[in-house]
């Protein structure tokens, strides 16, 4: 599916959009590591958790649990939000 | 008593240029410097920014390969991770494996690494070794020169270690740290680290044990200086010439502690009233454990943490903490209300010793004579978190 990038975090895709497959959120951002290694991590914490000033949202809609069933027709977006100056 | 004798101030012309030159490393919250000095330190080449908006909480040169650099880096959106590079910052690579705490088991709270603090290169024979210091407290450690890092040591989950480190709450505003990780010379089984909030720890045996050690210090009044989560070390630092000689600045004052001995004895005492002791940077000398640098902030009301009376200063001894000399010549006499933040004051191993610190307005500032007279290498920098000095070959 299509996972719109942030420009946080394009130092690892080198792009606005990537293409990533998978049944879960965490599938899909799974997947998205393995084609640009270490990306996850700046997303996601060691506990699994969504980091505090990242924001990941599906068709519109804000997603908070990595386990979230996604469709192959999905559009994700990941946002850097609200970290102060 | 002849060995508190303080070395002669004034040395002869020539003897001042310093054989290698000296490599700064600058790290803020928005980015990291190098600068190179002239072989007199006397001119200043900035290289960067690296990492422009990137909060590095430290950049530290190995010093058994006088090349890799390793950077503690996050940003305000992303989560913390280190940068790897043997070219001086030409190039970086990010840790395949940065420093994070195990997943926790099925519904206990786990932990995460909100970001790297500090940052040391492990003993001489020990090639590749680094450990790092987290906030929340925690301690890792790498075997492969930074690209992976694993939990060291058993504190990190330690029940009584978790209790002493307390919570997020406990901790300074921007987290509670592990820092100052010391490896004695002589023994790269002899460890220390300190933690903010959560007092100094010894290690004899590589990290399988660890004991507090905080006899002698202080805590906040009406606290229970037995108990060490009350303890907040900010600095802690171990003389090079004599790694039994270990100089401290805490929350509450200025401290020296001479092993065998496990009892740290209040130096700071020894300040000017006006001027007090508590500050965040220790500073010690390269070749003589009698000397050592603080800077000094004003600990009085409600904390304002600047130098006191606007006047910023630095403090030396000469007599392992017997009498202190105030260094100023050179800084603002007026209106300057600096922070020092633990990590950005240093030396460098010159003769005579040069020592830098840059402040949190983004002033960096050096002497060439050791804190007899001071100068500024940059002004208008972001808030300077680290400075850290290398000799180069």
């Amino acid at each position: 599916m299509r996972v719109l990038i942030p420009s946080a975090l394009r130092s690892y895709t080198e792009r606005s959009e990537a293409e990533a497959g998978g049944a879960t959120l965490a599938a899909v951002l799974a997947d998205l590591d393995r084609q640009y290694p270490g990306i996850r991590f700046r997303m996601i914490d060691e506990q699994d958790r969504i980091r505090p000033h990242i924001r990941i949202f599906v068709n519109g809609e804000q997603v908070r649990d990595p386990s979230q069933l996604l469709r192959a027709t999905d559009e994700v977006v990941i946002v850097q939000a609200l970290s102060g100056g | 008593m002849a060995r508190n004798i303080r070395k002669p101030a004034v040395r002869k012309q020539g003897s001042t240029t310093p054989a290698r030159r000296v490599l700064v490393m600058v790290a803020t919250r928005k980015g990291a410097w190098l600068y190179r000095g002239d072989a007199a330190r006397k001119t200043w080449r900035a290289e960067g920014p690296h990492f422009l908006g990137h909060i590095i909480s430290h950049l530290v040169l190995d010093p058994r390969d006088g090349r890799t650099l390793l950077a503690a880096a996050k940003t305000g959106h992303l989560g913390p991770t280190v940068f790897r590079s043997t070219d001086f910052g030409r190039t970086w690579k990010e840790a395949a494996q940065p420093p994070a705490f195990p997943k926790a088991v099925d519904g206990k709270e786990g932990r995460a690494v909100d970001h790297t603090f500090w940052l040391a290169p492990g003993h001489s024979s020990e090639l590749n070794v680094w450990y790092a210091g987290t906030s929340p407290q925690g301690l890792f450690r790498s075997v492969d020169g930074g690209v992976t890092w694993q939990p060291f040591s058993y504190i990190n989950d330690d029940p009584q270690y978790r209790t002493w480190m307390g919570t997020v709450q406990d901790g300074t505003p921007d987290g509670p740290k592990l820092h100052s990780i010391i490896i004695d010379p002589r023994d790269p089984a002899h460890l220390y680290f300190a933690m903010s909030g959560g007092g100094v720890h010894e290690s004899v045996d590589g990290g399988r044990t660890f004991t507090p050690m905080v006899k002698g210090l202080e805590v906040v009044g009406g606290f229970d200086a037995a108990n060490v989560t009350f303890h907040d070390p900010h600095c802690v630092r171990l003389c090079p010439t004599n790694p039994d000689r270990l100089y401290q600045q805490n929350h509450c004052g200025i401290y020296r502690l001479d092993r065998p001995s496990e009892e740290w004895v209040r130096i700071g005492k020894a300040m000017p009233k006006r001027t007090g002791d508590i500050g965040f940077p220790m500073v010690v000398h390269p070749r003589d454990e009698d000397t050592a640098w603080v800077f000094p902030m004003d600990g009085t009301d409600v904390w304002p943490r600047t130098s006191p009376e606007g006047t910023p200063a630095v403090y030396a001894t000469h007599n392992g903490g017997k009498t202190w000399q105030r260094l100023d010549a050179g800084l603002p006499d007026k209106q300057a209300w600096w922070t020092v933040k633990r990590q950005a004051m240093t030396a460098d191993a010159s003769d005579p010793v040069g020592l830098y610190f840059g402040t949190t307005s983004g002033e960096l500032w050096m002497s060439r004579d050791e804190g007899r007279g001071w100068a500024c290498i940059a002004r208008h920098l972001p808030e300077i978190y680290a400075v850290e000095t290398a000799l180069l070959a």
